[in-house]
């Protein structure tokens, strides 16, 4: 008898054991299941691995299909980068908070845009009354971000930017304000989250239609793979889905999915796979199901290579590697006993560090009622540096391969994913499938079927719908002082009286004729950012020439 | 026979995120109301407007951006001026307690914070009608 045999047996005699004991024993429910809702069995064992072949399906790390992480030391060479998603109020008060978290020995800077930067209005547009400086920093021109960044050297941190539709604008800023500070665009590091495609089914922050949109996207590919080589030049962003209610798979499978769409797109455009792959990042959430979360990370890693290297024969290994952000899941966070969000929070990083992150956000536990406090925000950065050097967990290379209920996760999730991709193929790519609703209606039932459990009580949520207590209103919650539109709006003022505009104008019309040409629209994006054009104002030249995004609504 | 209540789940401002309005609306739907769901980027006006053309009982409003203590008042300022007094007003979303006795001051009935089951809200409805 092989082993597997005589282990069948065995688990066959085994199971006759525990099925007679379980009238006397029951267990707590009838069936398991993961946070995705998947099942899970009572016990896992090398027969759930059957078939499988070791160095194929796992390998080593550092190497094809890189299931066990994109480096060969990982964080024994180092930790992954601590990042917090930060930003509120003015560039003065955000330029404050960032020099804080750089002293707390947090290694890299995350920019959150208020929602009119976002959406490419400026402070003083109608549309932007009461939202700015509320989810993010407001930046209208270069002024505000030559303050943003002040006495922060730009060729020592990385910056990661969280803006997609107009993602161009702020990256020409960001290299407009190295120039000031003689940095050349080839010493930048970091990253633009860019993309626009998540934006239409979870996110929100669209501008143009879909066509110029992936146009404004291959332009930045192309750009950066000669002036800013080593910049990330998109973050493919399962986070958003996943906030928006989605499973684990639905996650990987429409990131991966909007991910071979940009492929396909900047191919099309001409570029050679080889020389923009390899700059291509993603970003995905980390919830409270450990393992299943593990087992994602390891999952998304494991189709991309095959997806790169098999579907568009890219022959470089950078271009096969899936390098991703995480941040902890915010819609995991209770208004209810908001200290216990610490703990969710410790656990989702540690899935984030077992799965094998190249940087990380960790929520602060005040998330689900306001913009996070300075001291809420030091917990959670501190809760990665006890993970790095506390938990033992980055000792070793994806510790928990080779379990046999990680990699069984990791095989469905893979399978289930493939399964998506399979179907969103067959409806013409992930643009068509947005465009038809497909994503959106997934994402929607799943978020739909969550509540319903949460609401049962069949899925329980600590201090929420278990273990409830009577608390007081919480108390010193952070909030943005409500005239920053009004100082923004003066600073504008001041700055369109100030700056030649006869150089602005002319920035603004070469911009515009590139818009109506195949030319790429970096360098007059650059001029226009230079001459102190403001975002809104570029915003506007684009929005002339390709029009606005109407949203699928679907309920 | 009893009437179908007419409920439009509305996102005010630029904030994009809708799975809260979107689970509610499903819910409310589910209950046995007729819902109108606006989608994104709704600005007072458009709200007030769409509310009068599909002749609502009920308008409920999400926001996570912070953007609450600005946008909501709007509404039902707007709703007097158009001497609309029938409708009952709602809000959801990350808004801090101590925002609730202002924005109760401008006409919104109640707001529900994270992790309300959706019942509440139902209960909420059936009950506080204005017309």
């Amino acid at each position: 008898m092989s082993g597997n045999e005589k282990l069948k047996a065995e688990l066959a005699r085994w199971s006759a054991g525990v099925e007679k004991s379980l009238a006397k024993h029951p267990e707590r429910r009838e069936r398991f299941v993961t946070g995705s809702k998947a099942p899970v069995e009572r016990l896992y064992t090398p027969v759930d691995l059957e078939g499988r072949d070791h160095l194929e399906d796992i390998g080593l790390p550092g190497e094809y299909p890189f299931t066990r992480g994109v480096q060969s030391t990982m964080y024994r060479g180092r930790f992954w980068t601590m990042r917090q998603y930060a930003g509120f109020a003015t560039a003065e008060e955000s330029n404050k908070r960032y020099k804080y978290l750089l002293e707390q020995g947090q290694t890299g800077l995350s920019v959150a845009f208020d929602l009119p930067t976002q959406i490419g209005y400026d402070s003083d547009h109608p549309l932007s009354a009461g939202e700015v400086g509320k989810v993010g920093v407001a930046i209208d021109s270069l002024a505000d971000m030559e303050i943003l960044f002040d006495g922060i050297p730009l060729d020592k941190v990385s910056t990661s930017m969280t803006i997609n539709a107009p993602a161009a604008v702020l990256l020409a800023m960001y290299i407009a304000v190295a120039e000031k500070q003689g940095v050349t665009p080839d010493k930048l590091n970091g990253t633009i989250q860019n993309d626009i495609l998540k934006e239409y089914v979870a996110r929100g922050t669209y501008i143009f239609p879909p066509e110029p949109s992936m146009r404004l996207i291959t332009d930045i590919f192309a750009y950066c793979s000669k002036e800013v080589p080593a910049w990330n030049t998109i973050s493919i962003s399962g986070y958003h889905i996943r906030e928006a209610g989605s499973t684990a798979v639905q996650e990987v499978a429409f990131t991966l999915a909007d991910g071979i769409a940009y492929v396909e797109a900047a191919i099309k455009a001409g570029l050679d796979v080889d020389e923009f792959a390899p700059r291509l990042s993603f970003f995905f959430n980390a919830h409270n199901d450990l393992f299943e979360e593990v087992a994602k990370f390891r999952a998304a890693r494991r189709l991309w290579a095959k997806v790169m290297k098999e579907r568009f024969g890219a022959k470089s290994p950078k271009s096969w590697m899936l390098r991703f952000h995480t941040q902890t899941g915010g819609s995991t966070l209770t208004a209810q006993q908001p200290d216990n969000n610490v703990v969710r929070v410790a656990v989702q990083a540690l899935a984030a560090v077992l799965g094998g992150t190249q940087s990380l956000h960790t929520n602060s536990r005040d998330e689900a009622l306001a913009l996070p406090t300075e001291e809420s925000v030091r917990i959670a950065l501190r809760t990665q540096q006890i993970i790095a050097n506390e938990s033992g967990a980055a000792e070793t290379v994806d510790p928990l391969a080779g379990s046999y209920y990680v990699e069984s996760l990791t095989n469905r999730i893979e399978d289930e994913a493939w399964n998506y991709i399979r179907k969103i193929d067959s409806l013409g790519g992930a643009v068509k499938a947005i465009e038809h609703g497909f994503v959106q209606q997934e994402i929607q039932d799943a978020a739909y079927a969550y509540q319903m459990d949460v609401e049962s009580g069949e899925r329980v949520v600590v201090g929420l719908n278990k273990f409830q207590v009577k608390e007081a209103a919480p108390e010193g919650l952070l909030r943005v002082d409500p005239s920053v539109g009004a100082s923004q709006a003066a600073k504008l003022e001041a700055l369109r009286a100030k700056r030649d505009s006869a150089r602005v104008e002319a920035a603004l019309a070469s911009l515009k004729a590139a818009s109506k040409s195949d030319a790429n629209l970096m360098p007059p994006i650059v001029e226009a950012v230079k001459a102190y054009a403001t975002l809104g104002e570029i915003c506007d030249v684009l929005r002339a020439t390709f029009g606005e995004y109407q949203q699928k609504v679907t309920i | 026979m009893e009437r179908t209540i007419r409920v439009l789940v509305a996102k005010p401002g630029l904030d994009g995120h809708d799975r809260g309005a979107k689970v509610i609306a499903r819910a409310l739907r589910d209950a046995g109301m007729e819902v109108v769901y606006t989608g994104l980027r709704q600005t007072p006006e458009q709200i007030v407007q769409a509310a009068v053309q599909e002749d609502v009982d009920v308008i409920a409003m999400s926001i996570l951006s912070g953007a609450h203590n600005h946008l909501f008042p709007r509404v039902t300022e707007l709703l007097a001026e158009k001497k609309v007094d029938d409708v009952l007003v709602i809000g959801g979303g990350v808004i801090p307690e101590g925002d609730y006795e202002f924005l109760k001051s401008k006409g919104i009935a109640a707001i529900f914070g994270p992790g309300t089951p959706t019942a509440t809200t139902v209960e909420f409805i059936r009950t506080h009608l204005k017309r």
